[in-house]
């Protein structure tokens, strides 16, 4: 009997979601459907502002990754003014980037996610959150909230301002860093690793209890894409992206900003306001990809720090060739984290990090420009146009989660098919369903730079397309 | 003594005035011996409650959905901030308020795509012609500048009303800041 349940939207996201799911006819999950529900439209209303004005407005797409918009932002700007940053400058935002990424994974492993590690997938819904978790696990907890108060605090110090820092603009940074901070930062660091090292520790106790999950979660072959370095290193600001295969065979090599639209298509679906990124020479949605701290891990050989190397090189055995697990996101993240710290004590321990010149100043000097960095959640690349005034006439952005989008929603399918039987839906298979797109940390305030936030309502759909059950916030 | 009811909502914002919440870090969990986080993006509790004390409220009202859940919010919350400059002037979504809805779809939907270029219509909410402040929708009790409020204004407008005062913020934070 058709039944109606509430629980709109899905929590311990960056935004909210709505899902449907149709059945057939022996009452097996046959379709998913993860849709965003709403369109905010930075591509358009840019238009007609000044070029140099886009890192600071741009980074409104997102209050939990400003840094990456910011970084791809200027880049693009830069390729307008034709101009190179730098390399204090250039280091000095590197080192921006890697603070946010830590501060990000922080927020995604330990306030979004953890409840469901540590505590349970079927812990009860009232604990099952950061405090439940600062309760149960105190020192994991505070763990937890230093992690992302050393990434945030490091933001603060070099930007001014904890979310929305100015400092990046066109050209490079505003203000060379002061010898006091870079003390300041490097004298935090102990910390840093001591709660990383305790996280990951805990993370590798915990992890075999989730097989079902790990088996169900978005696993399946298909491309990765993430930036590396010329070693095959990770980096996340200053390199060219790589795509592999399910196998590890390399697709596309030595992609720059501005190949990025040749290679890179979108597709529409008519269920989301959130597009579909795809590598055009295999087309949509055989082209689909996954991006982010999996397929990042997946693509470098290693780390190119040594605490992470060490790391990297344990992950890689979870898997004859790519990790095709997305449950295993949650570890990639721990694992960058670590890497981030080894990075920063590494560009900060050098006295060039103190050089005056950091900023190149430039007008237009080409009409068009793109750049591209990894945000946490993987992949960023920002497009512009602009006339003889520098103002621009026209946008595109190709935001990280959305590169994501086509294995969210397969993800969703396979833990459905997994977890729900028969026409009733459960408390259980929900909090999966949940738990499988927190796996990939979405970032619905960026995924919806056109596209807004998204209302979670979960439809179970009989073949005639009539109601089966539904559950969703009112 | 009874635990503030506390709630925030994130309608059409970018986050980042729950992020500097945040940022209150230790003191947030020490909070909790003090406050209820009754609904939240943080928690998963799924209904918003009949009684809530207190609701931060981010971001401005975008479409019928937006518009929705603040009529839902006033009637169940004794005192409403508007949290972060989007939702007390409208701030950066209201910047498609030029342009209207249509070419923002036309650009996003049509323009920059290269398979299956099509406006979506499932399962999705229609905007509403401008982007508005919350208090061109319901009464607004607190407003709370800022692009984002620092966590330390947060901090002191919680101590404030765990104190039982409205806090005065004129001090504490202004647009953009």
């Amino acid at each position: 009997m058709a039944q109606t349940i509430t629980i709109d939207p899905v929590t311990r996201l960056e935004g909210h979601g709505r899902i449907t799911l149709k059945t057939n006819d022996q009452g097996e999950v046959s379709e998913a459907y993860f849709s965003v529900t709403q369109v905010r439209g930075f591509e358009k209303f840019c238009e007609g502002r000044p070029y140099y004005e886009m890192p600071s407005l741009m980074a409104r797409i997102c209050g939990i990754c400003p840094v990456s918009h910011l970084i791809a932002s200027a880049k693009a700007c830069e390729a307008i003014m034709s101009v190179e940053v730098p390399p204090t400058a250039a280091k000095l935002r590197r080192a921006l980037n890697l603070a946010q990424m830590i501060q990000s994974h922080a927020l995604s492993f330990f306030y979004l996610a953890s409840p469901d590690l540590l505590l349970g997938m079927d812990a009860d819904p009232a604990e099952r959150n950061i405090f439940g978790v600062a309760k149960a696990h105190p020192e994991l907890g505070r763990a937890g909230v230093g992690l992302r108060r050393f990434g945030q605090h490091m933001i603060e110090l070099l930007g001014r301002k904890r979310i929305h820092p100015g400092w990046v603009i066109p050209g490079g940074v505003t203000q060379p860093l002061e010898q006091a901070k870079r003390e300041e930062i490097l004298a935090l660091l102990p910390e840093a690793y001591a709660n990383i090292k305790m996280a990951l520790t805990a993370y590798k106790q915990i992890a075999g209890r989730f097989q079902d999950e790990v088996d169900s979660f978005a696993n399946f072959p298909g491309p990765f894409m993430g930036m590396v370095s010329e070693s095959g290193g990770l980096e996340f600001t200053d390199a060219r992206l790589r795509m592999i295969d399910a196998e590890g065979l390399v697709l596309v090599d030595g992609l720059e900003a501005a190949g990025f639209d040749d290679c890179i298509g979108e597709a529409v679906e008519p269920y989301s306001y959130m597009k579909f990124p795809y590598l055009k020479s295999l087309g949509y949605p055989r082209g689909a990809y996954r991006v982010g701290p999996l397929a990042r891990l997946n693509i470098a050989s290693h780390a190119g720090t040594p605490l992470a190397d060490i790391e990297v090189n344990e992950f890689k055995k979870l898997a004859n060739g790519p990790v095709l697990g997305s449950f295993h996101y949650h570890h990639a993240r721990l694992v960058e984290i670590l890497h981030g710290l080894e990075a920063i004590e590494r560009l900060f321990s050098d006295n060039s990090i103190l050089d005056k010149h950091v900023r190149a100043r430039a007008g237009v000097n080409r009409q068009e420009g793109a750049g591209i960095a990894e945000a946490p959640r993987g992949t960023l690349m920002h497009h512009y146009r602009v006339n003889d005034n520098g103002q621009i006439t026209w946008a595109n952005l190709v935001i990280a989660t959305g590169q994501n989008n086509n294995a969210m929603n397969r993800g969703v399918l396979q833990t459905a098919q997994r977890f729900v039987k028969g026409d009733k839906l459960t408390n259980g298979m929900l909090n999966r369903v949940e738990a499988v797109i927190r796996t990939f940390d979405p970032c619905l305030s960026c995924s919806t730079h056109a596209y807004g936030e998204m209302p979670l309502a979960i439809e179970l759909l009989a073949p005639d397309g009539s109601r089966l059950d539904q559950i969703q916030r009112p | 003594m009874n635990k503030l009811k506390l709630a925030t909502v994130w309608l059409d914002g970018c986050s980042g005035c729950h992020m500097s919440f945040l940022d209150m870090d230790e003191r947030l969990l020490e909070l909790s011996s003090q406050i209820d986080l009754v609904y939240s993006p943080l928690v998963d509790f799924k209904e918003y409650p009949e009684i809530v004390d207190v609701a931060l409220v981010e971001g401005a009202i975008s479409s019928v959905e937006d518009e929705h859940k603040i009529q839902r919010i006033r009637k169940h919350t004794a005192l409403l901030v508007a949290m972060g400059d989007c939702a007390v002037t409208g701030n950066v979504p209201a910047m498609r308020n030029p342009f209207g809805p249509l070419p923002i779809l036309e650009r996003a939907y049509h323009e920059n795509v290269s398979a299956q270029p099509q406006t979506p219509s499932m399962f999705v909410p229609a905007l509403l012609e401008k982007v508005r402040p919350v208090h061109e929708f319901v009464s607004v009790d607190l407003y709370l500048p800022g692009c984002p409020p620092a966590a330390d204004t947060f901090f002191r407008v919680i101590t404030e009303l765990l104190a039982g005062r409205v806090p005065d913020v004129a001090s504490l934070t202004r647009f953009g800041a």
